[in-house]
């Protein structure tokens, strides 16, 4: 039994491991492995492609986890107030944008906003004053926000409702009692304690976005985010460089986990 | 009174004022956007032009292929993660030391939140040609050929989904009351006979949760058959992406997405169905 468990620890980590230490591979040649060296880092770091691509993927991601954290934690804040047929309505929406798969989410996005946009566009520049360039509306940075948003929203209601669950409701009561304003309770008494389901909301928010493919590939326009470009390098062939930006992009994601453990650690020891 | 009541159900409609908006403008509106292009033509220069037809759906045959790799390999590589992921499962709830228990969870847990993209690059690595197959080669086995066939995508859908199904089962198997087990035991069950009528019958809501999580996600996949399959074994996404960004047959496209949802719903639905009937067919037994 022990055996098995270290062998799909193995399984786990050991690819993991290969494409951290072929990162570190001084030849040219992805697959064979001539001494130890950095110099594929600086290269990936010195390709201004790569620089955009990371700082696109960076606004996206923050964008998603500061949308998706705010509306979710408000969505399930009012939904635990709700009964009835709205109620059922919203289970409904947010069980099926979690459940489609991204591919069709990213297809619909570019097909519906593609569709809108041609017809508004023209719209658009026949009622803008004569002589000043009149907008052109196009897939880019809000498109690939706007869906990434929809999934990481659920997310976050399901994240907070869940803690709102199994929160004291005496507490909020006994705050109701002591006449201490609806602002001043849900400041006071509830955000405290649903505090570590946003936090963890948004963070998992943040990786999905940064980490997300198959969402981007259709509707990020003409922005290249980073698991994009990764993905067409490897089209391209595989060389160290892949890997370094590959071993960056998994301790981006490992930094992030471990903040996340960390910070939610030390709140509950308080 | 009335006035506080009032003034709730405002601030509960402005709560959910953004969330509706985000539901109404990138869900619904997008899916009845691919429902109805699903009934559309293909115009000239790609792209879709307007009418009903049904000529779209008379089509779908033609992708057949990518169907039928789809809903054979999605539910193996389903079943292969559940044999993989129980006894891991298992072991964790139920064997380990408590000292130990949540830091080997946590590290079978993180390579979920990690890029699936550079987790499944790896495995090109590792199966292609200067990997295991130079390694047999080594030792005399030649003309080995591992990446690009169907192995190739079950051993990757099994690497990148196995967190997703050993999380469920845990959980199942860490709530499942101990004393149970001491009891069968020491009525002199066998640990086989425990397993069979005592272990497995308790963790079957975990074994559910995660059979659904992982089958959900492989229907959809591409990453994987792009990346293992190579051209070779690919799914209904590989075809979507084919169809919507390479053919620009935007209806055709259309009509596979809006298959590809019902074709999953259906399953959905029927698997937790049966899920559900054994549920209750347990609950009975016990009593």
């Amino acid at each position: 039994m022990r055996i098995y468990a270290i062998v799909v620890f193995l399984f786990l980590y050991v690819p993991i491991g290969i494409i951290v230490l072929f990162s570190f591979n001084a030849g040219r040649h992805a697959s064979e492995l001539r001494g130890l060296s950095v110099q594929w880092y600086g290269k990936a770091l010195s390709n201004p492609f790569v620089g955009d691509a990371f700082v696109t993927s960076l606004i996206v991601a923050l964008s998603v986890a500061v949308l998706s954290s705010l509306m979710g934690t408000a969505a399930a804040l009012a939904l635990q107030r709700l009964k009835g047929k709205i109620r059922i309505l919203f289970d409904g929406m947010i069980y099926v944008s979690v459940m489609i798969p991204g591919i069709v989410i990213g297809i619909a996005t570019l097909v519906a906003l593609v569709t809108v946009f041609d017809l508004l566009n023209p719209l658009l520049a026949s009622i803008w004053p004569e002589g000043t360039k009149p907008p052109k509306l196009h897939m880019g940075y809000a498109s690939v926000i706007a869906a990434h948003t929809l999934f990481t929203m659920s997310l976050v209601i399901i994240l907070v409702r869940a803690r709102i669950a199994g929160m004291d409701r005496a507490l909020i009561e006994a705050s109701m009692d002591l006449y201490a304003t609806p602002w001043r309770t849900f400041y006071q008494v509830t955000l405290p304690q649903i505090y570590p389901a946003i936090l963890a909301g948004f963070l998992l928010s943040f990786t999905f976005s940064f980490d997300d493919f198959i969402i981007s590939f259709f509707v990020a326009g003409a922005n290249t985010t980073l698991p994009i470009y990764i993905f067409s390098s490897i089209r391209r062939g595989i060389t160290p460089e892949v890997n370094a930006i590959g071993t960056m992009v998994l301790a981006a994601s490992l930094l992030l986990l471990m903040t996340a453990q960390f910070l939610l650690r030390e709140r509950s020891s308080r | 009174m009335s006035k506080d009541n009032k003034a709730n159900r405002w601030l509960t409609a402005a709560l959910l004022t953004p969330t509706s908006l985000w539901f109404l403008v990138m869900l619904i509106f997008p899916l009845i956007v691919i429902l109805v292009f699903s009934f559309g033509e293909r115009a000239a220069v790609g792209g879709y032009a307007g009418g009903f037809t049904l000529e779209q759906y008379a089509n779908l045959p033609s992708r057949l292929k990518a169907f039928q790799n789809t809903m054979l390999i999605a539910p193996a590589g389903t079943l292969l993660s559940l044999i993989v992921a129980y006894p891991l499962a298992y072991f964790l709830a139920l064997r380990v030391d408590r000292k130990y228990k949540l830091i080997l969870l946590v590290l079978v847990i993180v390579p979920f939140w990690t890029s699936l993209l550079v987790r499944t690059y790896a495995w090109i690595f590792i199966l292609g040609g200067r990997g295991i197959p130079t390694l047999l080669e080594f030792i005399g086995i030649e003309g080995v050929r591992l990446i690009n066939t169907p192995g190739a995508v079950l051993v990757g859908i099994v690497y990148g989904y196995l967190p997703l199904m050993v999380f469920p089962i845990f959980v199942s198997l860490e709530k499942l009351d101990k004393t149970l087990l001491e009891a069968s035991s020491d009525l002199g069950g066998s640990p086989f006979k425990t397993f069979m009528q005592i272990t497995l019958p308790l963790s079957k809501p975990g074994i559910a949760t995660g059979c659904m999580l992982v089958f959900i996600l492989l229907m959809g996949e591409f990453l994987i058959p792009a990346f293992l399959g190579g051209g070779k074994v690919f799914f209904i996404g590989n075809a979507l992406v084919d169809l919507f960004l390479q053919s620009r047959n935007w209806p055709f496209g259309a009509a596979v997405s809006v298959t590809l949802v019902v074709i999953m719903l259906i399953t959905v639905s029927f698997y937790m169905r049966m899920t559900l009937r054994n549920k209750t067919g347990r609950d009975e037994s016990l009593m």
